[in-house]
């Protein structure tokens, strides 16, 4: 039986961050947190980030979903980790993107393990599972600019 | 019942998804339509659209006729013992929505109760939480027995003297449970309160009597029926329907309109506020003939052995979890190992097959369920032995594809 289809979906670098995640958990102190959800699925999220003078110290995520959402949170703070604000909100833009099935300036930035998941936007029903986190994301830096 | 004649009345279940013919095991959320509902809805739009009691004309007369005509088989087909009881609404939500702002507002206040169940769908636990707010009354609930049934005893333990309201659907959307309404019924009149029962998950599939069930209000829509979507019923008894406000306001509703005060129409109609939805209810209606025709006993029969059919193959599926009770209606409920249940429909619907994934409008249960999602496989008249095979090697599928991860 081919899977080509379903494997331009699953690459084997998504099913490692799914099954492997890389910061999840919570980080101590007093860091901004999110929760989220996708009210249509029941994917929930709850982000942690610690933003000092402008650069995210650190990123960490929970929550429960599909092997998109996760690995894709998974992969967002990675991602993030150690980058400007600006620089975190420039790829989540870039990633929204990619999700489009828009050709991205990949010079600009590099976005590593996360174009694996380029071949979501051919999924249409899809494409809310991967972009909770960055939405997350989103949401706590620019929270955190309000404060 | 000839499956493969039935299915040749629906064009759209002949078509092939993702390379491969497509399997639709996803009824329960909405059903597909057969011919005859597609062509009523071409006919009222080519040969008699206008608007409905008002025109003099003779296309406005026909649209009457057939509206109200609609509504005649909506009242055989449950039973109902007048038109003057059977209300048009947008669905199974905007029906339970009805009840509670009119019926639910007028009648509650601090002290009483709403009765419901955790099983319930999101439209039969909201509007009561809404208005049990509003009126300072509360809301309780009829625990969940661990195969997801409800147990007479506990219902009598839960409805009171102050209880004004039990709501409780008749199938659940998520286990397939058949819920005892009739009796529920029985309790909550003893206690002097009225029930409503949502029957979105049962009058499709069975024969509905709403006087032997003897509810008080019985909710359901069209388009989980072979029927077009915006179209559902409200059925209530006359007695209660007569004292209740219509939620509302504005054309077709009102019979005498002064500067500062207006008079309402007779029932039905106070309750159908603006230019009703005349193509959905013509459509209902050529949905009722079908289901009729082919007998609404033989359909329940088909989807109780392909149920039965479905648990038993699904089970010898490594990994399998199945949710609800052994005897069910014509759903299953269902996780595989660990994968997801989005990944698992991902899969499937690259098989061609279409199941649904997520909480299904039932967070609470859910919950209960202690699982975040869950698929589902719905049956209805079109599905075959033949689908529940291509599903149960779909999940064969699916644990090969994710076999290396798990």
């Amino acid at each position: 039986m081919s899977f080509n289809n379903l494997d331009t979906l699953y690459r084997q670098v998504i099913m490692d961050h799914y099954k492997n995640p890389r910061n999840r958990g919570s980080i101590e102190g007093n860091p901004m947190t999110v929760d989220m959800n996708n009210p249509t699925c029941g994917d929930r999220i709850q982000l942690q980030l610690l933003v000092d003078d402008g650069i995210v110290k650190d990123a960490k995520f929970d929550g429960e979903g599909c092997s998109i959402s996760l690995s894709s949170a998974s992969m967002m703070t990675q991602a993030v980790k150690g980058k400007p604000v600006d620089e975190a909100l420039k790829m989540s833009e870039l990633f929204s993107d990619l999700m489009q099935g828009k050709d991205i300036d990949e010079e600009d930035i590099d976005l590593g393990d996360i174009e694996a998941l380029q071949g979501v936007s051919k999924f249409p029903a899809r494409i809310k599972c991967a972009t909770l986190a960055w939405k997350a994301m989103e949401k706590g830096v620019e929270e955190e600019k309000e404060d | 019942m000839d499956v493969k004649a039935v299915r040749d009345e629906f064009p759209i279940l002949h078509q092939e998804v993702n390379g491969h013919p497509l399997v639709y095991l996803d009824s329960s959320a909405t059903s597909q339509k057969p011919i005859r509902v597609i062509e009523k809805l071409d006919e009222y739009y080519r040969g008699y659209n206008s608007n409905v009691h008002r025109g003099v004309h003779t296309l406005g007369t026909k649209a009457t006729d057939e509206y109200e005509g609609a509504r005649e088989k909506v009242r055989r087909f449950i039973n109902a013992s007048s038109t003057q009881e059977v209300i048009f609404t947008r669905g199974t939500t905007t029906a339970i929505n009805t009840v509670a702002a009119s019926y639910g507002r007028a009648n509650l206040s601090e002290g009483d109760e709403v009765v419901i169940t955790p099983m319930e769908h999101h439209s039969n636990i909201i509007p009561w939480q809404q208005i049990v707010k509003e009126t300072g009354a509360t809301l309780k609930y009829i625990p969940l027995q661990p195969d997801g049934t409800i147990r007479l005893e506990d219902v009598k333990e839960t409805v009171t003297s102050n209880t004004k309201i039990v709501a409780v659907m008749h199938v659940s959307n998520v286990l397939g449970t058949v819920n005892p309404v009739k009796e529920i019924a029985q309790i909550a009149h003893d206690q002097g309160a009225v029930m409503l029962v949502d029957g979105a998950q049962s009058a499709p599939h069975m024969k509905i009597d709403v006087q032997d069930l003897n509810a008080d209000f019985y909710a359901f829509s069209g388009h989980k029926m072979c029927g077009p979507t915006g179209i559902g019923v409200l059925y209530g008894k006359k007695a209660l329907l007569e004292k209740m406000e219509p939620v509302e306001f504005g054309g077709e509703m009102i019979d005498f309109v002064n500067l500062y005060d207006s008079t309402w129409k007779e029932l039905p109609w106070k309750f159908e506020g603006g230019t009703p939805i005349i193509a959905g209810a013509v459509g209902l209606g050529a949905a009722i003939d079908f289901l009729t025709d082919i007998g609404l006993e033989e359909i329940m029969e088909h989807e109780n052995k392909l149920a039965a059919y479905a648990m038993q193959e699904m089970n010898k599926v490594d990994g399998m979890t199945i949710y609800g009770p052994e005897n069910r209606a014509g759903l299953i409920t269902f996780n595989l190992s660990d994968v997801h249940p989005h990944d698992l429909a991902t899969v499937l619907d690259s098989e061609g097959i279409a199941v649904r994934a997520g909480h299904h409008c039932a967070q609470p249960l859910m919950r209960w369920l202690e699982v975040s999602a869950t698929a589902r496989a719905s049956f209805y008249l079109y599905n075959t032995e033949e689908e529940i095979d291509r599903l149960v090697a779909g999940l064969k599928t699916t644990k090969e594809y994710f076999g290396d991860v798990f």
